[in-house]
């Protein structure tokens, strides 16, 4: 038994809903208690969708047990399919059905219904969320894939035509696919090249009879689609582009390899985005070395670590994974940038990793926003598991160049600005510009934002700050132990250190005196250590 | 005012005794969900879930967000080992709850809650904590069960609080009992009321420290404040309490009913009711008023949820004059909803269970003006046209008592009003 508290990804056949759920056309049975409904609603509140999820429960009870669940599980995929008449059908167990071992794959295929009828085998007890889409849609490209299929003739009596790719992963509830499907559709549009099937959003059973129509896939979001692209790949020979376009080095790859797969040409000029001038600009300069913490899916957070420290100039401080599925990539990533990789679904375990390396921005799911916004730090939501408000209503995707340009506003965002940061560091004894009132572009919302470090050393912020704490403040300060043999003198000091680096000068200042057989620590000490770790 | 089924809707068959019980899929949640705010009133408890990943996520899902950093409810996911016999489920249970403690001292009862997997796996819980009872001698262990295959949403905190009645301490002190967790401000108000009608001892299960649950006796006259607690009045009687029937404490009607039943029973003459009761119940009379405009002549649909439905919908027919389309809960306790079910309009239709598809036809056929359901349903039926209350609001609010009454209504005429404000 494992315990936890909050979970990065919920049971497999939730996986098997963002797949279903994202597609027209096909219905998906699911033989589950009472209660396991409560899916239903990720779909319908946090991405505010218009419509159930193509979704029958059978809602077995106590007392069906042992008796008739599995004539329950016939009844209900009987009505579902005279229901909905769907072109296409997959049947399953939640975890709790899967104990009952009614069989609900042996079931459905004796009952002859109208349609294809896929049957999945997700084990809740052993799986999650991210592996149980994986397994859907591949077991529906498998089922469903016409194996006669070809792309038509190069050269065509109309003439030459366009390169075809399948746009393979994007789901329901997954973090900005909605967008990213039409950037890079654009993106490809520019190049010359049609997507013939985008799958499983937006497809119907019926498009993927047609897949091996396409000249090649493209493995949008490998979690999902890495296992059906290369099923694909063996079945029909496509090739398959595996360059996530996250970010503007990632997109400018990802042209590369596309054309590579079409056999088009590079074209010379396609609108790179605004997002190089913008970090090359001078106020940006301030962006330099920012340490930053990531968290995430493993693509998204590999990709994020790249734009983090070749396109805005910030130093990777944590990089982490919460399915274990791509820690190998994770590892390689955290490798290049110097980091211990980070492989946990133990939100707590993160939590403790982010306040030990005290960064200055987290960029996280929903659950790192949350131990952010507990450790008063700036964040930026990068992946799922997102909730209602990283569903914007503006277009706001992840990848392609206008994807990059979103990543540095989102991710600048929260930051201070870059002179006001400075003017902090001149007049933080200024007592209505103290670093404790956060940047001045957030609002009183986010007051505070950094009173980690501000109430760490909390005499002398308290001091120059007349004007009344925030609430919140003043727990933190008195819940913090005042640091044995920090001398007052010292202390003043230490709060004269822009708090972005307050955390930092005082870990190093107390280990050198530590190191040193210190007692006291004193002006003197902190500046002594500051040289000695300057070296 | 009219009540019954909308003209247009093919009549649904229902029973002799004018019930419509269906079954089929339901759209409702378990009885786990009610951890949620379980663990808000008893402020020394920790729920531990035996389960799934699938609880887990549920419980995540349902609370909406991480509000706390380590919140006092989390689950023990089962695994294949623990379900291949790899791994011996009751000692794994053991270490999981001994790292708990150890981890949050200041856990003083420890809810083993059980789930549909663990029921299923026959994991015997209250074993389990007679078991850790006898390791643990600074936190009271307990078990119930809140799995699906068992109980629907709110029989959880009935479930819950039936599993505190065993061990309370006895007492034969003449005392009233109020019987259903309340948010502390409504619960304030209530033991105020109780105080100027002169009723001495009064006491409230659950408890906010669970060191300071009730004694319970022969003399014990007790009120449920939520109509789900089904089990929990058959623990109390066999305990001694003596049920005081009532209508529920909604509306001014209903509360007013509500205190009465309880001033009878403990001797409060009529005269000191009338003074005590005439100025808040003057108040929330004023407070509807303001909403009467807003609900009169609107028509409502309600899909099973809570079990509170038949109690708001008497609320919203006889105080605001809403016309009840039908009135749908997972499970009607006709017992403890006696007076409840005789203050509906006649002819209401009433119905138990769910079959979803074919009830969502009948909202789909009658066009209520407003439809009270889960949040799996509510951003579908708008997509429709239709004007949605998402029930599990009806849950988390203060919403019981004279104090209250005009928020209740109010959370009836936002969506309507909402809907009349929007040029979008």
């Amino acid at each position: 038994m494992q315990l936890t508290v909050w979970t990065y990804e919920g049971p497999p056949h939730v996986g098997a809903m963002r797949v279903a759920t994202g597609m027209t056309g096909l219905h998906y049975v699911l033989h589950a208690p009472q209660g396991d409904t409560y899916a239903d609603l990720l779909f319908t509140m946090i991405e505010r969708r218009d419509h159930r999820p193509p979704v029958t429960y059978t809602t077995f009870q106590a007392r069906d047990l042992g008796k008739d669940t599995a004539e329950l599980f016939m009844t209900a995929a009987r009505d579902a399919y005279e229901r909905f008449k769907p072109q296409a059908m997959i049947v399953g167990a939640s975890c709790t059905a899967e104990l009952i071992q009614d069989d609900p794959a042996g079931l459905a295929e004796t009952m002859g219904l109208g349609c294809p009828v896929i049957p999945l085998e997700l084990p809740s007890y052993s799986r999650k969320e991210n592996w149980g889409a994986s397994e859907t849609f591949y077991q529906l490209v498998r089922g469903l894939a016409d194996k006669t299929r070809r792309p038509p003739p190069a050269v065509g009596e109309a003439g030459p035509r366009r390169p075809r790719a399948n746009l393979l992963g994007p789901t329901a509830l997954g973090f900005r696919h909605r967008d990213d499907v039409v950037e890079i559709t654009r993106l490809l549009d520019q190049l010359g090249i049609d997507v013939h099937v985008a799958a499983p959003m937006g497809a119907t059973p019926a498009d993927l009879v047609r897949l091996g129509e396409a000249d090649f896939n493209i493995c949008l979001y490998p979690e999902i689609a890495a296992q059906a692209c290369s099923w694909l790949e063996r079945t029909f020979r496509q090739k398959t582009v595996k360059t996530v376009p996250i970010g503007v080095n990632a997109t400018r790859e990802f042209v590369a390899e596309v054309c590579e797969a079409a056999g088009v040409m590079m074209p010379g000029a396609v609108d790179q985005g605004r997002m190089g001038w913008w970090s090359r600009s001078v106020d940006s300069t301030y962006l330099t070395g920012k340490r930053v913490f990531i968290f995430g899916d493993g693509t998204h957070a590999v990709a994020a670590a790249r734009v983090a420290s070749e396109e805005l100039g910030f130093k990777v401080v944590g990089l982490g994974c919460y399915n274990r599925e791509f820690a190998r990539e994770i590892r390689a990533a955290a490798e290049k940038y110097g980091v211990e990789p980070l492989i946990t679904d133990d939100y707590l375990v993160v939590e403790d990793a982010i306040a030990a390396a005290a960064p200055e921005l987290v960029l996280g799911t929903q659950m790192e926003r949350h131990i952010a916004k507990r450790l008063r730090l700036p964040c930026a939501v990068i992946s799922a598991p997102v909730h209602v408000q990283d569903f914007p209503a503006r277009y706001s995707p992840q990848m392609g160049f206008e994807g990059a340009n979103v990543l540095f506003d989102t991710w600048v965002h929260p930051l201070v600005m870059g002179l006001e940061e400075h003017l902090l560091t001149m007049f933080r004894d200024d007592f209505e510009f103290s670093d404790a009132a956060g940047p001045s572009h957030l609002g009183h919302a986010s007051a505070a934002a950094h009173a980690p470090a501000a109430s760490a050393e909390p005499a002398p912020a308290a001091e120059t700050a007349p004007a009344p704490a925030p609430s919140g403040r003043d727990d933190q300060a008195s819940a913090t132990k005042q640091p044995s043999g920090w001398t007052d003198e010292a202390l003043a000091e230490l709060g004269k250190i822009p708090f972005f680096v307050r955390g930092k000068a005082r870990r190093n200042t107390e280990r050198y005196a530590a190191e040193h057989g210190v007692d006291s620590i004193t002006r003197e000490t902190l500046y002594e250590a500051k040289a000695h770790y300057a070296r | 005012m009219s009540a019954g089924p909308a003209s247009g809707c093919d009549a649904p068959p229902v029973g002799i005794d004018g019930i419509l019980r269906e079954r089929g899929q339901r759209e409702v949640f378990c009885g786990l969900t009610g951890i949620i705010w379980l663990h808000r009133k008893i402020q020394d408890a920790f729920f531990l879930v035996v389960g799934s990943r699938t609880c887990a996520h549920l419980l995540q899902s349902a609370a909406g967000v991480m509000v706390f950093a380590e919140p006092r409810f989390g689950t023990a996911i089962i695994e294949e080992k623990d379900l291949a016999g790899l791994a011996d489920a009751n000692e794994e249970l053991d270490r999981v709850v001994t790292r708990l403690l150890a981890r949050r001292p200041d856990i003083r009862m420890l809810f083993l809650v059980g789930s549909c997997p663990s029921e299923v796996i026959k994991l015997d819980l209250s074993r389990a904590a007679q078991r850790l009872n006898q390791r643990f001698s600074d936190c009271h262990v307990l078990s119930y069960s809140g799995s699906g295959i068992e109980t629907t949403f709110t029989q959880g905190e009935d479930a819950c609080l039936a599993a505190l009645v065993p061990d309370l301490p006895f007492t034969d002190a003449h005392q009233l009992m109020v019987v259903g967790s309340l948010p502390d401000v409504v619960e304030d108000q209530f033991l105020r009321l109780f105080a100027d009608l002169g009723i001495e001892r009064v006491v409230s299960l659950p408890a906010r420290r669970s060191r300071q649950m009730p004694a319970v006796g022969p003399n014990t006259r007790y009120l449920l404040a939520q109509p789900f607690l089904a089990e929990t009045g058959v623990a109390l009687e066999k305990r001694g309490a003596v049920h005081l029937p009532a209508l529920f404490p909604f509306g001014a009607e209903g509360t007013t009913a509500w205190l009465h039943a309880a001033a009878q029973a403990f001797g409060v003459a009529e005269d000191r009711f009338e003074i005590v009761t005439r100025p808040p119940r003057e108040r929330a009379r004023k407070a509807l008023a303001a909403h009467r405009t807003a609900l009169t002549g609107k028509s409502i649909f309600f899909l099973p949820d809570s079990q509170l439905e038949v109690p708001l919908a008497r609320f919203l027919a006889g105080e605001l004059g809403m016309r009840l389309v039908e009135v749908g809960t997972p499970y009607l306790h006709k017992g403890h909803l006696i007076d409840e079910l005789a203050a509906l309009p006649p002819g209401t239709l009433i119905s138990e269970g769910q079959d979803v598809e074919k009830q969502l036809d009948r909202v789909q056929a009658s066009r209520p003006d407003l439809t009270v359901c889960g949040l799996g349903l509510a951003n579908p039926l708008e997509r429709t046209g239709l004007s949605t209350k998402w029930a599990i609001e009806l849950v988390f609010s203060p919403i019981h008592g004279y104090e209250q009454a005009g928020d209740l209504a109010e959370l009836f005429a936002r969506p309507l009003n909402r809907r009349d404000v929007l040029r979008v």
